[in-house]
């Protein structure tokens, strides 16, 4: 199997062919963040619900090659439920995660666990992210009590960027 | 004819392959590749020439002065220019620069408007909108057509009141691959206002098709010397030495002076004005051998072998399922850059499975965010021709896309 064979696993596939959380909209919704990657030309909307300090709901929808669709996905599916500070600290796992640091919480990454591989394709690391960094970001504007929030990656969309 | 099989064994790049696969280098707009001449002439510079330029008074130095002067001498016999005119920079995003301060910034007043044009690499569009601002100058772009070509009715509107004073425009496009006519915008600027300047972004244009600057009759060329076969890290605005003698230094130090008190400095004569510092001495030397290349295999020759492979990669990709190609249909009307998206692909995963094949294509916005806003995409794949493809660079890249293609496939139906 060859290295980008690796990249683009059945699982990461999975997830960029039956996208999960995958909607113009959220019902309820408490923020909305837009992210774009120029460099690419990437562009995310995510939105969140929170209830009770836990991340009730969450959708993604954009344009964006398949690392960066499929890493959103994976990632709408291990942080729903999940206390907010929690979710925090899974984005910051995954961003560890992206630079090539052993993750500490497997079982809690889920399915995004998959994309440890792009840590080796430094190009593509911006695409994993971009969903992790919009969802932090969502996260964000609601506890300063904003509702919506646009960001542009001028670096690739990692993590100081703020 | 060009004997690719017998140009190809002069890159020594192309020998090298990846995986087991045969090295397919599509992306020659993006960097062309370096024939042993170029790197041949650099050796010898920095093996048995080596010294700094128009200082020393000893034959080695004299040597490495006329190695540099000679690559200037080569480059504006290549383009038919007077080598007064050729100021040596690092690049061509350096020539426009040099353009935007050293005479958009002096000349132009608020009141004044530049035009320029839709489908413009930001390296021929920044510097002039930057200067424009600091100057309070008005924008004014030049739409194109559904096909990708420069709309010149609506130029001609757009300077038809005469402030435009100064015009940026490509030779050729980076994306479309769209040839235009400059000459002929020339023309109609100055007709609206005499004295106007016409600076041409000659980057996509000078290594692929014929340039004769005389003919052209524009008053300065951006070229880059790593499209030309040459190395990286130097470029030229060839320009009319007297637009050059109008023009402020844009960087100052040493070489660029001819005398210097503590009270002030008076400035070297055209093009030296504008070379402060060492220059870069290997560089030239490669760029001179580089243009040589090209006008041994014969700059008619070149165009000829690119309209006829051109031809054949764009009904190649127009017969493939879910390929659509941007830019003019006819290789009369482009150059040898051709953009496409793949129904239901983005162009960074159509890149990544090309490249594994060992298929070199450009994915992404190409520095062109405007014109990506107007073709409506977000980003492209470019696949770009050079003397060293030939149609056996098809099939590779065809059946790369079919690849990502069924690896990427989503249900007809998506969520």
């Amino acid at each position: 199997m060859s290295e980008l064979e690796q990249l683009y696993q059945e699982l990461i596939l999975d997830h960029y062919r039956s996208p999960r959380n995958r909607a113009p909209g959220l019902r309820g919704e408490d923020a909305h963040v837009h992210h774009s990657n120029p460099l690419c030309g990437d562009e995310m909307d995510l939105r969140v619900r929170i209830r009770d300090g836990r991340l009730d709901g969450v959708a993604f929808d954009g344009e964006g090659c398949s690392i960066s669709q499929a890493s959103a996905s994976a990632m709408t599916e291990a942080v729903t439920g999940r206390p907010v500070e929690d979710v925090l600290g899974l984005v910051e796992e995954f961003r560890r995660m992206m630079h090539g640091e052993d993750p500490a919480r497997d079982d809690d990454l889920s399915d995004a666990l998959a994309f440890r591989g792009v840590a080796r394709f430094p190009v593509r690391v911006k695409c994993a992210l971009l969903g992790w960094m919009a969802l932090r970001d969502a996260i964000e504007t609601f506890q300063r009590g904003a509702g919506t929030h646009a960001v542009t990656h001028d670096d690739g969309g990692d993590d100081d960027d703020r | 004819m060009l004997d690719v099989a017998a140009l190809r064994r002069e890159f020594p790049t192309l020998q090298h392959g990846v995986g087991g696969r045969r090295l397919v280098y599509l992306d020659a707009a993006a960097s062309a590749q370096t024939p042993r001449v170029v790197l041949d002439a650099m050796e010898r510079y920095y093996g048995a020439g080596r010294s700094n330029v128009h200082r020393g008074v000893y034959p080695l130095a004299e040597a490495a002065t006329a190695g540099y002067e000679g690559g200037r001498a080569a480059l504006a016999r290549f383009l038919g220019a007077d080598p007064r005119g050729v100021v040596l920079t690092k690049n061509a995003t350096e020539a426009c620069n040099l353009v935007a301060y050293g005479h958009v910034r002096r000349h132009l007043r608020p009141g004044d408007a530049i035009l320029s044009t839709v489908m413009e690499h930001h390296a021929n569009m920044v510097p002039f909108w930057h200067a424009a601002e600091a100057n309070g100058l008005e924008l004014r772009h030049v739409p194109i057509t559904e096909d990708g070509r420069l709309d010149l009715g609506a130029a001609r509107e757009l300077v038809a009141d005469g402030r435009v004073r100064f015009a940026a425009v490509t030779h050729v496009s980076n994306v479309l691959g769209t040839i235009n006519p400059v000459a002929e915008l020339a023309a109609l600027v100055r007709a609206a206002r005499p004295d106007a300047v016409v600076h041409v972004d000659g980057a996509q244009a000078a290594p692929h098709i014929p340039v004769d600057l005389a003919a052209l009759d524009v008053d300065s060329y951006a070229v880059t010397g790593h499209k030309l076969c040459g190395p990286t890290g130097i470029g030229a605005l060839v320009a009319r030495p007297e637009l050059l003698e109008g023009m402020e230094p844009f960087l100052t130090g040493g070489e660029m002076i001819r005398d210097v008190t503590l009270e002030g400095a008076t400035w070297n004569d055209v093009p030296h004005r504008f070379e402060a510092g060492t220059p870069p001495i290997a560089e030239a030397i490669g760029l001179g051998a580089a243009v040589g290349f090209l006008e041994d295999l014969g700059m008619d020759a070149v165009r000829a072998h690119e309209v006829e492979l051109g031809a054949v990669f764009l009904s190649g990709l127009r017969d493939a399922p879910g390929i659509e190609v941007h830019g003019p249909e006819d290789m009369a009307d482009r150059g040898a850059a051709i953009s496409f998206t793949v129904e239901g692909v983005h162009p960074h995963d159509i890149g990544a499975v090309l490249g594994d094949r060992g298929v070199c294509v450009r994915v992404g916005h190409h520095c062109c965010k405007p014109l990506m806003r107007e073709l409506g995409a977000t980003a492209t794949v470019r696949a770009s021709l050079h003397v060293h493809n030939d149609v056996d660079d098809l099939e590779p890249l065809l059946e790369g896309i079919a690849a990502a293609r069924a690896m990427f496939a989503r249900p007809a139906v998506s969520a």
